[in-house]
């Protein structure tokens, strides 16, 4: 059945469209403002027309935080989406035993953001955390505050341990909509289980899989708070992410009408990358209401 | 829901054995980080051990006798509880009118919206500070909440969106012809059958309000100063405390503990109807 169309429908959107107004349009109307203006002072405004967006993209400290931001999305999501989609496999079907297992698997996603930050700073730390000192007892030289390559690991670590837990539920919720007929069906015809997923869970996990790599894709790419306690961006540059980046060009040194510049690159990427993601995803949703 | 066990899940027995193996993983470093709470500074430093030798409650004596801590909780439950609150209602209406009907603009109004879910909070940090300034909104719980709703809002119209376009339409058109109107329909009809999703948003929205941390602390100076910052400046106050960061740490994580508890049964139905 089709939707009907109502204008009038666009009374029920005001409000929202209120509040994000308020923090989203006007706040983003100023962004674009100082990207195009050099600031002087409280009255001594400079038209600079592009300006800022040339010396933005030309700016190699940030070409190096946009190409360890991609590796790191990347690798954040090839761990996350299988690992999260083996863990929703293994949950136990009912009982306390589920229920514990979701809260217990959850726990991570309701932390703050400066305290996963601060868990994996003295559980990593190689003279009074626990991993590190287990790392370093096993005959691995580990130290997250002089090694980039140590540090990477555990930021990795750290998202993974933070992250993994949402692409569990969502595919436990998936796993859970199957009805039982199905399995039925397919143990009638002997199907190992192998066959079980490719050809019955897998195409069900597509919808919520697409999101899974929708929200992962988006909060992977602007993840701020964690690294900046656990390494500060460090050592070096090292572990410096697009928002960090931005953060220190805005707050750090003031430079408004540079780091607004960047923002608008930085939005536009994401959008660019989420409006490829949305148009599969809604591909997705007309494949499943036309079967 | 439908809670007939599963006749013959795929999960190959392997898989049944690394979900509980993650999940005890995964509590280790919150394990080192509740250890950690209860020895003072000298055994963090001075011997490393599994298990605290003397368990002490210190760390936490230090926090409940300083005013800055439970004033921290409290400021950050009040802008939690704004958002989640304005989030919900603005975004029921809305979330109506998507699932029920065409009208101009709808699919780029939905992505718009989408989109604001979207932009790293880093790119807002200035002009927030700018325009809740300008409003003399600034460090009270009403700049973090409305400077939250940047991305709870989208959230909560996608998550009802999904949710009540699982209800049948036929349901609404039933009831106007037995002469509801659209306000009663909606409040004694329609919003009791959602109730889990709405549930389920709620929680989304305290969950994503309550682990933000770099609005809240940049849009706030003293009187609404959120518990998470409290800790990163009593911690830079006083050197490196480690053990009052741990039991500040084991502080924050328990609202979250309490509120999963609460929805356990309802997020992966939730996210069974909504989105799948």
């Amino acid at each position: 059945m089709e939707k009907p169309t109502n204008q009038r429908a666009w009374f029920l959107v005001l409000p929202v469209l209120c509040v994000v107004a308020l923090s989203a349009v006007i706040p983003l109307m100023t962004v674009v403002n100082y990207s195009v203006q050099d600031i002087l002072g409280p009255e001594q405004r400079l038209f600079v027309g592009l300006e800022w967006y040339r010396k933005v993209l030309r700016d190699p400290e940030l070409h190096g935080a946009l190409l360890r931001q991609l590796v790191f999305s990347g690798a954040a999501l090839a761990i996350e989406i299988p690992l999260g989609v083996a863990l929703a496999l293994g949950m136990p079907q009912k009982g306390l035993r589920a229920s514990a297992c979701l809260v217990l698997l959850a726990l991570p996603l309701l932390i703050p953001w400066n305290v996963v930050g601060t868990i994996w700073q003295v559980f990593a730390r190689s003279d009074i955390g626990l991993g590190g000192v287990l790392v370093n007892a096993a005959g691995v030289p580990y130290n997250y505050t002089a090694h980039a390559f140590d540090a990477w690991i555990t930021v990795l670590a750290m998202d993974v341990w933070h992250w993994t837990p949402l692409v569990a539920l969502l595919a436990y919720a998936g796993l859970r909509s199957i009805p039982p007929a199905f399995y039925q069906a397919a143990r009638i015809d002997g199907a190992s289980s192998w066959a079980v997923f490719r050809y019955i869970e897998l195409p069900k996990l597509r919808g919520v899989l697409t999101i899974a790599v929708l929200l992962r894709f988006m909060d992977s790419f602007m993840i701020y708070t964690e690294p900046f306690v656990l390494t500060g961006g460090g050592p070096g540059n090292a572990t410096t992410f697009l928002s960090q980046y931005l953060t220190r060009l805005a707050v750090g040194q003031f430079d408004l009408g540079p780091a607004a510049a960047f923002s608008l690159i930085y939005f536009l990427v994401i959008l660019l990358f989420s409006y490829v993601f949305h148009t599969a995803m809604n591909a997705a949703d007309a494949g499943r209401s036309s079967r | 829901m439908n809670t007939t066990p599963r006749v013959a899940a795929a999960s190959s027995p392997r898989a049944r054995v690394l979900t509980p193996i993650y999940i005890a993983l995964s509590l280790v470093p919150i394990y080192w980080l509740i250890g950690m709470s209860l020895k003072t500074n000298e055994e963090i430093l001075g011997a490393f051990s599994l298990v605290p030798r003397a368990p002490t409650l210190a760390n936490y004596v230090t926090i409940f006798t300083d005013p800055d801590w439970s004033h921290g909780y409290v400021s950050s439950m009040t802008y939690v509880t704004i958002n989640t609150v304005l989030s919900v209602a603005v975004a029921l209406p809305a979330a109506y009118a998507f699932s029920r009907y065409r009208f101009l603009g709808d699919k780029h109004l939905f992505f718009w919206l989408l989109t604001n879910r979207m932009s790293p909070p880093a790119v807002f940090l200035l002009p927030f500070f700018q325009l809740y300034s300008t409003l003399g909104l600034f460090d009270t719980p009403w700049a973090v909440a409305l400077a939250h709703t940047l991305f709870t809002v989208p959230l909560a119209v996608w998550i009802l969106e999904g949710f009540m376009s699982a209800v049948p339409r036929e349901l609404d058109e039933t009831a106007y012809v037995d002469g509801y109107s659209f306000p009663r329909f909606f409040l004694r009809v329609f919003l009791p059958l959602i109730r889990s999703g709405v549930g389920v948003t709620a929680f989304f929205c305290f969950m994503f309000s309550w682990v933000e941390l770099l609005l809240a602390r940049t849009l706030t100076s003293v009187d609404a100063k959120p518990i998470a910052a409290t800790m990163t400046r009593t911690v830079s106050a006083a050197g490196m405390d480690w053990g009052v960061l741990s039991a500040a740490g084991v502080l924050t994580i328990l609202p979250g503990a309490i509120v999963i508890w609460f929805v356990r049964n309802y997020i992966a139905k939730g996210f069974a109807m909504g989105r799948v």
